[in-house]
């Protein structure tokens, strides 16, 4: 089989996670497939407790799986050390949360500011970084805010800079507009579907459709598996018909 | 389109092609463009049922235009409009029919006829998606009437949600 495609951002293959808290165990995911490729936007959803986040969490090497391997970039990471993975995850995996996970007591600029210079960029690189990305985000005059000064939105998109800060081939959002109003996931999606434009690779884990719609892959997630895996093609819909039911013309 | 056509006209005279310009400027590009025909139509029946009147008005270089004006019958008709509650939007009962009968007919699986009917609920999201984008940011009427289409399709793949959980949990 020839293949001449560049390898996949990220693979993943056989992926078992079980959770043992009180009571029966979880099975949060049971068997997981999965190939990102370079400029792709994915969105998994499904309902909450479906295991999507420990997916997520797992791809981020942020849990270990029971089983089932994980590659970046077509290397595999079955010898990461937490400490790798660390590094990996200022290098070559950014990653955004629902409640945004700021540092409280640094100020916007240094939670942006910060990866950069752990990652060993210079610190006059750094703050040219994250002046560049707080001004595409709309979040110049915020540098010397605190995270708790900010608005939700604010705060989603200042950790948005941070997880793009050192230009990571893959960006992981674990619901990044769960804790936000509408006009904060409006905000989310436009900004996540410019830099998907752009080429950033994007694997979305989110329940809301509006969301997962900005994405050209949409994988259904239930009960630790994929149950469906659908390529979105977005043309235009016939006219007469009405966008939808909700939208027809009537008499 | 009787009701937004003579609500419009509550305003004050326009004729056909007025009307459609309006309607389309205030709903925005999601709204199926209704035809200029469809509207002279309706213009038709409304002047025949009585609730709007007509006048040829004279135009130099072109032959003459119809403006039409609301009658009092159609003021009653309006507030009659306005005072009556819609009935709610339907469940989408062809989907379900196929969907609970499905199994006993051994011609579709349940999870397949589930996974189609949600390609097409997000590519239909997407559509909406990419039509708010071009939208005017301005035109409030037409963002939400946008909107009000989303969240209809969140409910309905929320409720394809629910049926594959329901049917995983059988297995």
């Amino acid at each position: 089989m020839s293949d001449d495609r560049p390898a996949p951002v990220l693979r993943a293959e056989g992926l078992v996670k079980t959770h043992h808290g009180e009571g029966a165990p979880a099975h949060a995911v049971r068997g997981v497939d999965l190939c990102v490729r370079p400029g792709e936007f994915v969105a998994i959803t499904g309902p909450s407790g479906a295991g999507k986040s420990t997916l997520l969490h797992l791809l981020g090497g942020l849990q270990r799986p029971d089983a089932g391997r994980i590659w970046l970039d077509g290397e595999s990471t079955d010898t990461y050390s937490e400490a790798r993975w660390a590094v990996e995850r200022r290098k070559r995996i950014g990653i955004v949360f629902q409640f945004f996970n700021l540092v409280s007591n640094l100020s916007v600029a240094d939670n942006v500011e910060l990866p950069a210079l752990l990652a060993g960029v210079a610190p006059k690189q750094a703050r040219a970084e994250r002046e560049q990305l707080l001004a595409e985000l709309g979040l110049t005059g915020k540098e010397r805010s605190m995270p708790g000064e900010l608005s939700g939105g604010e705060q989603q998109r200042v950790a948005l800079a941070r997880a793009l800060v050192n230009h990571p081939p893959l960006l992981l959002a674990d619901e990044p507009a769960g804790s936000l109003d509408s006009k904060g996931t409006r905000e989310v999606m436009r900004l996540l579907s410019r830099f998907h434009q752009r080429g950033q690779t994007i694997l979305l884990v989110t329940h809301d459709a509006r969301l997962a719609s900005a994405a050209d892959r949409v994988i259904s997630f239930f009960d630790g598996r994929i149950a469906d895996d659908a390529t979105l093609d977005g043309g235009t819909p016939p006219r007469r018909a009405g966008i939808s039911g909700v939208l027809e013309l009537k008499d | 389109m009787r009701l937004p056509l003579l609500a419009l006209l509550a305003r004050g005279p326009a004729h056909g092609y007025e009307l459609k310009q309006d309607l389309e400027q205030l709903l925005g590009s999601a709204y199926p463009q209704p035809n200029v025909g469809q509207i002279y139509v309706t213009l038709g029946r409304l002047e025949k049922s009585g609730l709007i009147e007509g006048e040829d008005v004279a135009q130099s270089s072109r032959p003459n235009k119809k403006v039409y004006h609301l009658t009092d019958a159609g003021r009653e008709a309006l507030r009659a409009w306005f005072e009556e509650p819609e009935d709610e939007p339907r469940v989408r009962d062809e989907f379900f029919m196929k969907l609970a009968l499905a199994p006993q007919t051994g011609l579709a699986d349940q999870v397949a006829l589930i996974n189609q009917q949600r390609r097409q609920y997000l590519n239909t999201m997407r559509q909406l998606s990419k039509l708010a984008a071009a939208e005017d940011r301005d035109n409030r009427i037409a963002h939400l009437l946008i909107e009000g289409a989303m969240l209809h399709l969140q409910a309905d793949l929320d409720w394809l949600e629910r049926c594959q959980e329901e049917l995983e949990e059988l297995e």
